[in-house]
C-alpha cells in the first residue's frame, strides 16, 4: 500500500509530522510503521502539546516514591506499605460506546495499579454528561453507570466514591474517568523499565482481537456527525480475564522472576514494547507470528494497534519461564514468549522471521514532537451579581430547588449499582465527603476523593484549578485523614485552540500553586485533550483525585449529625459570594462573574486544626462547605440523620440569600458537644482561626430562624427523587 | 470446627468468608476449583462472585465444575453447606437446592443495606438467633430474585424451610421491603434437611463494628454450637 497524504491524514498525522517521520527513519515508513507512529505520537500517548506545561507541577516530597512517568504514583504511607494510585480518562470511547468505554475504563486504570505490584482497593470515578433534557443523556448515564459497575463488581474491588454532574457543555461529549487505589509492599514495587539483554518478552493475558484498532488516535481528535462510525474503535471488556490477570500477576509477583511489566493500555502491544525499551535504552525484537490471536489472518498492523483489554508485556529473569508459565497456566491464561530484549535500540517486528518493521526506539519515544502551543489568557469578566435586583425568592424554595435538581440530588441510585463493600474493608461509602478504606488486616486506613469545578475553571482558570485542589484537600480533612498526594485527570478541548491551551496552561498553574503551598504533590496522571464536537469545546474540566492518610483508625468521622442539641460552629469567613455560585446558577441560570477567590493561608492553618481537632476526638461530625453554600452544608449533615439544625440568623451579613448560599471557600461546619466547646474554641483562638457559633443541632427539624422549619425526613425525600424519577 | 472455602477462579469474597471465619475460630482452608478432593470439612462454604464471570448464567458453569462434584457428595453426606450469593445462584444449578435466582426486578446490581428477619431459628444455621429477629445486612447481586414452582414453595413455608425473608426495620415483610422481586421476599432457603443454606445476603460483611456490624456473627457461632 501506498503512503498518499490521504492515508497520513487518516492516521491522524500532520503533514510536517510525516515529514519528521521519514527525516527520523531516513526513508519512507510501511504502512504497519506509519501505523505505529501514529499510535505513539497521538495526544493520548505522546502528551506533545501537554508536557511543557505538566513539567511544572509539583512532584516531589517525603512521602512520594514514585511520580508521573510510571504506569501510577507511589506513595509510602508509613511501614512497609505502599499506595499506588491513578485516575485515567475513557471519555471518546464511552460517548460512542457507553457500556464498554466505561467498563474498559475501569479495567485500564486497573492493570495500571496492579502492573506495579498493588492489589487494587478501590476505585473511583468522575462522571460528567450532558444536560439531563438532551436527548442521549439518560442512555449515556445507563450505559457508563452500569459499564462502571459490571467492571468492577465482577473483577470484585469496591467502587467507594465518585461525582456525577450534569452540564450542556458535554451534551455531545461526556467525561468518564477512572481511578484506582491499589496497596503494595514498599519494596515490592515493579516498574516498566526493561533490564538485560536477550532476556525473554512475554505475553500474557486474553488473546489479541481486531478490537480498539486505533482507539487512541480516535482518542486525540474532536467528534463530528460521523462519530458513530468509530465504533469499531471502542473496545470491549472482559472482567472476568482481569481478574485473572490480575491474580496471575500479583502471584508471580510474590518472588524475583519479572524484571519489568507494563500493560498493554491505548495503543496495546505498540506502546508497552517501545516503553518498556525506551526506558531501558535498549532494543526489542517482536516475533508477531508468536502473538496468540483471537482471530484468523490478523495482520502485523492489526496485532501491533489492537486495544484488545487484559493483556501485559512482561520481561523475565533468566530461567524463570517455567515457573511463570504454570502460573498463568493455572489461571489458564495465554503465556507466550513473543521477544526478547536487543542491544539495537530499535523495535524491530517479525513475522515467520521476515522483518516487517524497523523503528529506532528514540523515534517513537523521545524524538516524538513536543509542542509549545499558543495559549492566550483567560479574559475575565468584571461582572458583579446584584442580588436586590433580581426576581424575589424565599430561602426555603431555592433550598428545594437545588436539593431536587439533578446536580444536587442523591446519588444512591447510582451508588447502589456499585458493590461498595466487597473486600470487607470500606469503613465509609460514596455520599460522605471522602471514602474510607482500611488497609487490610492493619491499624490504619486511607481517604479518598475526586473532584472537580468545571464552572469556576471555565470562569476563572488560575482560581479554578486552586479551588479543585483545596476543595479535596478539605474533603480529606473532613473524615479526619492527613492529605498526601494527589492525580489528576486534565479534561481540555482542543489545544490547537489558543483559548483552549490558555485554559489548560492557567489551570495548571492554579492546581500547581495550591498543590505547592499545601505540600501536596502530584503522582500520576492523564491528560485528555480534543473533548469536543465540530469546534465547541467543554468547559476545562481538571479532576483531582486525592489520597490522605488516617494512622490510626478507630471510628470513621462523617458529615451527618450524631446527637441532639449539640454546638454547630461554622469555620471561616463567610462574605457571602454569589458569582458562580449553584444558587446563581439553578436559581437565576446566571453563570457571569468570577469564582470565589482562595486564600491559601487560611486554607491551610483551617484545615491543619480541624484534623487536629479531629484527632483529639472533639467533634461528631464534619463537613465541608462547598457548592451550594452553607445552607446546603447542613442539609446534607441533617438528611439522612436523625437530628436537624436550628440555626439562628446571622448577625452580620444582612442579605440571607448571601449568608447561606455564598460559596466562599477555606470553610468547614463542625458538630461539637457542649463538654467539647472549650476545648475547640480554645484550639480555634490560639491559632488565629475564624469561626461562629451559629446554632445547635435538634430533633426531627431543619430550622432557620424566622425564615424556615422543614421536617428532614421531608428533605431527604426532595433530595432522594431525581433520579428515581428520571 | 473444620471449614473449606470453594476457591473458583473469578470468586471475589473468597477472602472476605475466610477472614469471618477465622475471626470466629474456624479452622479454614481454600480449595481450588480443579480439585477433586476435599478437605475433611464440618462446613463447606460456596462463596460470592462470578465464579468463571457468569457471563452464560449465574452459576452455570460452577455447577459443572470439578470440585463441585465433590461438594455435592459431601452435602448428601450430611456436611454443612453455606452458599453466599452466587454460591446461592450455584447451589440451585447443582439441585441441591431448589428453584432459580432470576434477575433482580429493576434489572440492575444492588448493593446495599437491607433488612432480613429469620424464619427458622431451629437449624445448625441459626440456633443463636431469636426467631423473626431482624438483622441488617448487605447485599450485592444483581440476580438475587428467588423463584420456584408453587409445590416447592408451599414445601418451603411448610416444612420451615425458609431461613430469612427480605423485611424493613421493624420485621415488616412486603413489596416495599422487598430488594429484588424475589418469591414471598424470600432471601436465603434450606434444604429439605436443613444441612445446606443458601442465601443471597452477605454474613461476611457483618462481623466488624468498623466497617458495618455485628449481626451475621450469631449465624457462625449457631454452626460452631
Amino acid at each position: 500500500m501506498k503512503i498518499t497524504n490521504q492515508v497520513v491524514e487518516k492516521h491522524g498525522l500532520k503533514t510536517e509530522e510525516y515529514s519528521s517521520i521519514k527525516k527520523l527513519l531516513k526513508r519512507e515508513p510501511n504502512l504497519l510503521e506509519l501505523g505505529i507512529f501514529s499510535a505513539m505520537w497521538n495526544e493520548h500517548c505522546s502528551y506533545k502539546s501537554s508536557r511543557k506545561h505538566l513539567k511544572n507541577l509539583p512532584t516531589k516530597g517525603k512521602q512520594v516514591i514514585q511520580g508521573p512517568g510510571e504506569n501510577a504514583g507511589v506513595i509510602d504511607i508509613g511501614d512497609d506499605d505502599a499506595i499506588v494510585f491513578k485516575i485515567e480518562s475513557h471519555n471518546h470511547p464511552s460517548y460512542i460506546e457507553p457500556y464498554q468505554g466505561a467498563a474498559t475504563g475501569v479495567g485500564g486504570i486497573l492493570r495500571d495499579v496492579f502492573t506495579m505490584g498493588a492489589r487494587p482497593i478501590a476505585l473511583l470515578n468522575s462522571i460528567h454528561f450532558g444536560s439531563p433534557d438532551h436527548f442521549k443523556t439518560k442512555s449515556l448515564l445507563n450505559g457508563v453507570v452500569s459499564g462502571i459497575g459490571g467492571y468492577g463488581n465482577c473483577i470484585g474491588i469496591p467502587t467507594v466514591a465518585g461525582e456525577t454532574k450534569f452540564n450542556s457543555t458535554y451534551n455531545e461529549n461526556i467525561l468518564v474517568n477512572a481511578m484506582a487505589v491499589g496497596h503494595a509492599k514498599k519494596d515490592k514495587i515493579f516498574y516498566s523499565k526493561a533490564k538485560g539483554l536477550n532476556k525473554s518478552v512475554v505475553y500474557v493475558g486474553s488473546k489479541t482481537g481486531r478490537d480498539g484498532i486505533h482507539g487512541a488516535s480516535m482518542a486525540s481528535a474532536e467528534f463530528d456527525e460521523n462519530s458513530e462510525e468509530k465504533k469499531p474503535t471502542v473496545q470491549v471488556g472482559d472482567p472476568f480475564t482481569e481478574k485473572l490477570l490480575m491474580e496471575a500477576c500479583l502471584e508471580l509477583m510474590k518472588d524475583n522472576s519479572i524484571i519489568s511489566i507494563q500493560d498493554m493500555g491505548a495503543a496495546g502491544l505498540t506502546s508497552s514494547s517501545v516503553e518498556m525499551a525506551s526506558k531501558g535504552e535498549l532494543g526489542i525484537e517482536i516475533h508477531l507470528d508468536k502473538v496468540p490471536c483471537r482471530e484468523e489472518n490478523m495482520t502485523p498492523y492489526e496485532m501491533m494497534l489492537s486495544e484488545s483489554q487484559e493483556r501485559m508485556l512482561i520481561i523475565l529473569e533468566d530461567g524463570k519461564e517455567k515457573h511463570a508459565k504454570e502460573i498463568f497456566k493455572k489461571w489458564d491464561l495465554d503465556f507466550v514468549v513473543i521477544g526478547k530484549t536487543t542491544d539495537t535500540n530499535k523495535l524491530i517486528l517479525k513475522y515467520n522471521n521476515i522483518i516487517e518493521g524497523e523503528i529506532p526506539i528514540n523515534a517513537l519515544a523521545s524524538k516524538a514532537p513536543i509542542y509549545d502551543r499558543k495559549w492566550i489568557k483567560k479574559k475575565l469578566t468584571k461582572s458583579k451579581v446584584d442580588i436586590k435586583k433580581l426576581k424575589k425568592i424565599k430561602i426555603e424554595d431555592a433550598l428545594i430547588k437545588i436539593l431536587s435538581s439533578a446536580n444536587h440530588s442523591n446519588k444512591k441510585w447510582i451508588t447502589n449499582q456499585y458493590d461498595q463493600m466487597v473486600m470487607c474493608d470500606t469503613a465509609q461509602k460514596s455520599g460522605s465527603d471522602a471514602a474510607i478504606i482500611r488497609i487490610h488486616g492493619k491499624e490504619k486506613a486511607i481517604a479518598v476523593s475526586v473532584d472537580s469545578s468545571a464552572n469556576y475553571c471555565k470562569a476563572h482558570p488560575i482560581t479554578g484549578g486552586k479551588q479543585i485542589v483545596c476543595e479535596n484537600w478539605r474533603n480529606l480533612i473532613s473524615v479526619g485523614a492527613r492529605p498526601i498526594a494527589i492525580t489528576n485527570c486534565l479534561n481540555f478541548g482542543n489545544p490547537e485552540n489558543p483559548e483552549i491551551m490558555g485554559e489548560f496552561a492557567e489551570c495548571l498553574l492554579g492546581i500547581k500553586e495550591s498543590c505547592e503551598f499545601l505540600n501536596y504533590p502530584v503522582v500520576s496522571g492523564n491528560v485528555s485533550f480534543y473533548n469536543g464536537t465540530n469546534k465547541k469545546n467543554i468547559s476545562p474540566t481538571p479532576v483531582i483525585g486525592g489520597i490522605g492518610l488516617i494512622s490510626k483508625f478507630k471510628k470513621p468521622i462523617n458529615h451527618q449529625f450524631k446527637k441532639n442539641n449539640s454546638t454547630i460552629l461554622l469555620i471561616g469567613k463567610t462574605f457571602g459570594h454569589l458569582e458562580q455560585s449553584v444558587f446563581l446558577e439553578e436559581i437565576y441560570s446566571i453563570s457571569d462573574g468570577q469564582p470565589p477567590e482562595i486564600n491559601l493561608v487560611n486554607e491551610k492553618n483551617n484545615g491543619e486544626n480541624i484534623l487536629e481537632i479531629i484527632k483529639n476526638n472533639l467533634v461528631n461530625s464534619v463537613h465541608d462547605v462547598s457548592n451550594g453554600g452553607l445552607i446546603i452544608a447542613l442539609a446534607e449533615m441533617s438528611m439522612g440523620s436523625n437530628y436537624g439544625v436550628k440555626i439562628n440568623k446571622p448577625k452580620k451579613l444582612t442579605n440571607l440569600l448571601k449568608y447561606f448560599f455564598g460559596e466562599d471557600q477555606s470553610r468547614y461546619v463542625l458538630e461539637v458537644d457542649k463538654n467539647n466547646l472549650g476545648k475547640v474554641e480554645k484550639i480555634l483562638k490560639n491559632n488565629n482561626i475564624f469561626y461562629e457559633n451559629i446554632g445547635s443541632t435538634q430533633k426531627d427539624y431543619f430550622e432557620i430562624q424566622g425564615e424556615l422549619k422543614i421536617d428532614i425526613k421531608e428533605l431527604y425525600k426532595i433530595n432522594d427523587r431525581w433520579y428515581n424519577n428520571y | 470446627m473444620n471449614s473449606s472455602v470453594i476457591v473458583f477462579p473469578g470468586s471475589n469474597c473468597d477472602r472476605d468468608i475466610a477472614v469471618a471465619l477465622e475471626k470466629m475460630q474456624f479452622k479454614n482452608q481454600m480449595v481450588w476449583h480443579k480439585e477433586t478432593k476435599l478437605p475433611k470439612s464440618d462446613l463447606i462454604v460456596v462463596p460470592g462472585g462470578f465464579s468463571y464471570g457468569d457471563y452464560l448464567r449465574s452459576g452455570a458453569i460452577a455447577g459443572k465444575s470439578l470440585i463441585i462434584n465433590e461438594v455435592i457428595r459431601a452435602a448428601n453426606d450430611g456436611c454443612l453447606v453455606l452458599g453466599i450469593c452466587n454460591g446461592f445462584q450455584i447451589l440451585t444449578e447443582t439441585g441441591l437446592l431448589k428453584g432459580v435466582l432470576l434477575r433482580n426486578q429493576n434489572l440492575k446490581f444492588i448493593n446495599k443495606d437491607i433488612n432480613i428477619k429469620v424464619i427458622n431459628n431451629d437449624t445448625k444455621f441459626s440456633n443463636k438467633y431469636k426467631k423473626d429477629q431482624v438483622l441488617k445486612i448487605n447485599i450485592a447481586h444483581n440476580e438475587g430474585n428467588y423463584f420456584t414452582n408453587p409445590d416447592h414453595l408451599k414445601e418451603l413455608n411448610n416444612e420451615n424451610l425458609i431461613a430469612f425473608r427480605y423485611c424493613d426495620e421493624n420485621g415488616v415483610v412486603n413489596k416495599d421491603s422487598n430488594p429484588n422481586g424475589s418469591l414471598e421476599n424470600i432471601a436465603g432457603i434450606f434444604n429439605s434437611k436443613k444441612n445446606i443454606l443458601g442465601m443471597m445476603p452477605h454474613p461476611e460483611r457483618m462481623v466488624d463494628n468498623l466497617i458495618s456490624n455485628t449481626d451475621a456473627v450469631n449465624l457462625f457461632s449457631s454452626l460452631l454450637n
